[in-house]
Order: structure tokens, then C-alpha cells, then sequence
């Protein structure tokens, strides 16, 4: 019988020979530019990604000795991290709730909101659940997806169901009717987009700025008047002990640049202006 | 090497070191330092989770109905995905243990690749497989059937992540056991279900029995496949991991405290597995 430890070292080689190849790619050239490199590391709303990608990418080109990284999670997952020690140098909240909560932990400086956001109702273009308006959220058997409470996007679905229950047409029994349609609660925004989008779920509560054009050709958008929509403010702030404070607020500024603006209203988000 | 040499060099340090404290000693150190650092690795996290909350705090959390709602899932859910994970991967153990043709190898690393996929990929593989729209879903809501938000949804996800591990033990007891006690049995006219029953069955009973707290164990600890395919909505597809992860992203205490219930059945069970699989 062969030793059960002979593959050990050839085992143990292939490790080496996959790190030796990973670093080697990984390793930036150290004389590809004059000033020094940086890398700021922005936590953002999961909402962020596209928009967010776009503006760094931007930036890289006016900066180039500036690396933007992101990690994007819900909000509420990014304030739990800043608050258990996470390197960072920017924080961009979907609400101001969790901005609010890092605030007084000591863990950010001053905040700005930088965007605004609101929320639509998506339904897949199969539409299985034969949802042409609001009000057939309340028909019996639609499967609802949301986001969970703790999620902003989750919280502001609630509002706007809590808004409708005081309209005329609509009223506490079609926020009972819909809250009782909810099929699951995700934990972040994108699961919910995900889940409509394989037209797994009839309908979903996300952003406007959820339908990206990697998804829009597979989603139907239902807008909610503004009357019932809740206004979701996005601030932004330098975390407290960033290595790199000035840079992180020069891309805070970028960010807030007619630039930047752009960008944002491009990926259907609310302009400052608008 | 010189086979001489050798015993000259034993002959000598058996005079240096007569009772062989010293050739043991640095074995034993090193043995002992290496396991012990490893059990110091494993057990300080845990006992840190055991340690943050005070015991009232871990009482109340338990006694929250939507804990003992998760907990009640959990446990209904993986026992069931743990009995269908024998059910089916037994006669998988079998046919890949005894059987030689041609794709075996194929289909015992086909087994294994649900250990190492991402559970999130798995359960985007079973959306667009069982999902509503997927390949066979499409058909089978054709009969009013869905799967996706359901409890069957979450037993199908552990059963996808889990059963790898316990046809895996399985397999590994069939392949040591000598078939010449089968073959015993049928000189005796046992039939083969018969010999299966009361030969195989006993003999590679640690090997189930170690396979089977596996597969329970990652199936109780799914969170990626499940949240992915059955969702999250309490008391329907909430499972405990599921709810440990919603909490832990805004009260941290609560889910260290629903962890350590999640924990503590968890080493009950497994324990419970271990001692069976001794007593023979």
C-alpha cells in the first residue's frame, strides 16, 4: 500500500507554485507613477456598486496614483464592520439611520448626503403574477419578495406601505394584503432584484437605481407616485482613522463634482439639483 | 544505509538512555504542542462566544418564539435532509464502492464538487434548476408545484450541500470492508438484501454513523443555499443560521446568543452520534 502521506510534497509544491503565480500578477510596478500610491478602501450601500465602480474608474483617470477598492454590502453589514475594527477610509450609507449609528459610535467624521434615491416596484417581464398596477400586490397568492426590516431598502418598502394605508383607494387592508404576499426577506436589496429577475418572486420592492442596464431588458418597472414614495438620502463620510483622510475627501468631493453627479443621475439615482 | 552502522548507533544511546526517555520525550513535545495549539485554535473562538453574553442574556435570546421558531425549523428540516441523504446516498456509496465501469471516477467527483461549490452558487443552481422558471421547475409548476419559499426548498438545499459527506463516509466503509464476509453469507443463501441488512449494514456502521453526523452537521450549519433558493421568512424558511446572519448585521449580541443555542445542540447531537458509534 502506498503511504498515505507521499502526495504531501507535491501537494505542498502546487501551493507554492499558485501563491508564486498569484503575487507575481498582483504586484504593482513600482515605477508607474511619480507620486505615491494610495488605496482607499470605500465601504458602500450595495445600491453603490454600479454607479460607484463607474466614478472610480473615472477618477483613476485624473488620479492615477489613487486605487479606489470597494466593499459593497447592505448598509447596515458595512456599519456592523466599521464598528468591529474594519480598515476603511469612506463610508456611503443608503440611509442615514446607519450613518447616524457609526456617527455616534465615533467611528466617521461629518456626514453629507451626496444622492438621493426612491423606490419602484419591479416585476419580471413574464409577469407570472399578472401585476399591472400597485393595487394588484393585493391579490391573493402574488409572491412578494423585500428586503428584511434591518435593510434600508426594507425599511422604506414598510414606509411606503404604511403611506398607502392612509391614501383613499388603497387603505390598511392593502398594506395587510401586501405585507401578507411577502414570500421572503432578503438581506440585502440585490437578492431581491436577483430573485424577480429569475422570476422566481411576481414582484419586488427595490431603487429605481436597481435597474441597471445589465437587468432592465428583464424587468418591468411599476414607478409609486411621489405622494407615497419615501425619499431616500445617501450621506456620505471620511471614516475617523483613515491613513488617508485628505484623499479619501478629495473623492468625497469628486463624488459631490457635477462629475460625479452625473454619473449617479446616469445609474437613475436623484441628483443633488434634482 | 549501512545496516551495521544503525544498531551500533541504537546499542549506544540505549546505554546513554536505558529506559528511552529521551528518544520519546522530544516526540511526545512536539506531538503535545502541535495538538494542543490546534485545540487552543478551534476551542478559544468558541468559548469567546460562550464567554461575550452573560448566561441571562443567552436564557432570554433562547426564549425569543422567533428562536425557538428557528430552532424548531432547523432541527425538522435537517433531520429530514439527513434521513433522505441516507436514503438516497446509500445505494450511491454502494454502486460507487463495489461497481467498476467505466465514468466511476466521474461520478465520485461529481459527489464531491457540492463540498467545495460556494453554497450561494448552489443555490442559484437550484433556482434555475427547481426554481419557477428553471429546467424542471417550469414543468412541475405546470402541476401547481413550487418550490422556491418553501420549507421543502430548505430541505432540498441542505440535502444538495450535505449528502456529499455522508456518501463520501460511507463509500470510504464500503471500500474497506472485505467482501469475503458478504460472500459468507450468500454460501449461506442469505439473499443480498438479507446480507446487505444484517452483514454489510452492522460492519460499516461507524462509517454511517460518522457520515451521517456530517452531513447532519453541514446541513445544519447551511446558510449561502438556503438563503439563496428557499429565502428568509420566518418559521417557513428562517433557519437558525439565517437568523444568526439577519441579526448579526444589526445586534450583534443577539446573534452570538442565538449561535451559542445553534452551538450547544450541535455538540449535544454530534456527541450523542460519537458515543452510538463506539457502542457497538
Amino acid at each position: 500500500m502506498r503511504h498515505p502521506l507521499r502526495a504531501l510534497p507535491l501537494l505542498i509544491t502546487l501551493c507554492i507554485l499558485l501563491v508564486g503565480c498569484g503575487s507575481t500578477t498582483a504586484t504593482p510596478s513600482p515605477t508607474a507613477t511619480t507620486t505615491s500610491q494610495v488605496t482607499l478602501n470605500v465601504f458602500a450601500a450595495a445600491s453603490l456598486t454600479e454607479s460607484f465602480t463607474q466614478i472610480a474608474a473615472q477618477y483613476k483617470q485624473a488620479h492615477p496614483n489613487v486605487t479606489v477598492k470597494f466593499n459593497f454590502a447592505g448598509s447596515q453589514v458595512l456599519e456592523q464592520q466599521l464598528a468591529n475594527g474594519a480598515p476603511a477610509d469612506i463610508f456611503a450609507s443608503a440611509d442615514l439611520a446607519n450613518m447616524q449609528k457609526a456617527s455616534s459610535a465615533g467611528l466617521v467624521g461629518s456626514s453629507q448626503v451626496f444622492v438621493k434615491n426612491k423606490l419602484v416596484v419591479i416585476i419580471p417581464v413574464s409577469n407570472p403574477g399578472k401585476i399591472n398596477t400597485l393595487k394588484d400586490l393585493a391579490n391573493k397568492g402574488v409572491k412578494i419578495d423585500f428586503a428584511a426590516a434591518t435593510v434600508p431598502a426594507g425599511k422604506y418598502g414598510r414606509q411606503v406601505l404604511a403611506n398607502m394605508a392612509n391614501a383613499p383607494g388603497y387603505g390598511a387592508a392593502y398594506q395587510k394584503a401586501v405585507l401578507g404576499n411577502i414570500v421572503s426577506q432578503e438581506d440585502n436589496v440585490k437578492a431581491v432584484v436577483t430573485k424577480v429577475q429569475l422570476g422566481e418572486a411576481d414582484a419586488g420592492f427595490v431603487y429605481r437605481s436597481d435597474v441597471t442596464d445589465a437587468v432592465a431588458s428583464k424587468l418591468t418597472v411599476i414607478p409609486i407616485p411621489d405622494n407615497f414614495n419615501v425619499v431616500a438620502q445617501y450621506p456620505i463620510a471620511v471614516v475617523k482613522n483613515s491613513a488617508h483622510p485628505n484623499d479619501a475627501q478629495a473623492f468625497i468631493q469628486y463624488i459631490l463634482s457635477p462629475d460625479g453627479q452625473a454619473v449617479l443621475v446616469k445609474f437613475h439615482f436623484i441628483g443633488l439639483n434634482g | 544505509m549501512d545496516k551495521l552502522h544503525l544498531s551500533r548507533t541504537r546499542v549506544f544511546l540505549e546505554k546513554l538512555d536505558p529506559k528511552g526517555i529521551w528518544s520519546r520525550w522530544p516526540a511526545r513535545i512536539l506531538v503535545g504542542v502541535l495538538a494542543g495549539s490546534f485545540f487552543l485554535f478551534l476551542g478559544i473562538p468558541l468559548a469567546s462566544l460562550l464567554l461575550r453574553e452573560p448566561p441571562g442574556v443567552l436564557w432570554s435570546s433562547m426564549q425569543q418564539p422567533e428562536v425557538i421558531q428557528a430552532l424548531q425549523l432547523s432541527i425538522v428540516t435537517t433531520c429530514i435532509s439527513t434521513l433522505l441523504a441516507v436514503l438516497f446516498g446509500l445505494p450511491v456509496a454502494y454502486v460507487l464502492a463495489r461497481l467498476r465501469f467505466p465514468g466511476r471516477k466521474f461520478l465520485e467527483t461529481l459527489v464531491t464538487i457540492p463540498t467545495v461549490l460556494p453554497p450561494v452558487v448552489a443555490g442559484v443552481a437550484l433556482l434555475l434548476t427547481f426554481g419557477r422558471m428553471g429546467l424542471i421547475g417550469r414543468y412541475l409548476n405546470l402541476f401547481g408545484i413550487t418550490l422556491p419559499f418553501t420549507t421543502a426548498a430548505v430541505v432540498m438545499a441542505q440535502m444538495f450541500v450535505s449528502s456529499p459527506f455522508f456518501v463520501n463516509s460511507a463509500r470510504a466503509g464500503l471500500e474497506q470492508l472485505d467482501t469475503r464476509y458478504e460472500q459468507a453469507a450468500y454460501t449461506l443463501r442469505a439473499s443480498p438484501f438479507y446480507a446487505f441488512r444484517r452483514v454489510v449494514l452492522p460492519l460499516i456502521r461507524p462509517a454511517l454513523l460518522s457520515g451521517v453526523g456530517l452531513a447532519w452537521a453541514r446541513a445544519l450549519g447551511e446558510l449561502g443555499a438556503t438563503i439563496t433558493f428557499a429565502g428568509n421568512f420566518p418559521g417557513i424558511t428562517q433557519t437558525m443560521p439565517i437568523a444568526v446572519y439577519i441579526a448579526a448585521e444589526t445586534d450583534i449580541d443577539t446573534a452570538v446568543a442565538i449561535s451559542v443555542v445553534l452551538m450547544a445542540v450541535s455538540f449535544g447531537v454530534l456527541l450523542a452520534l460519537r458515543v452510538g458509534r463506539d457502542r457497538v
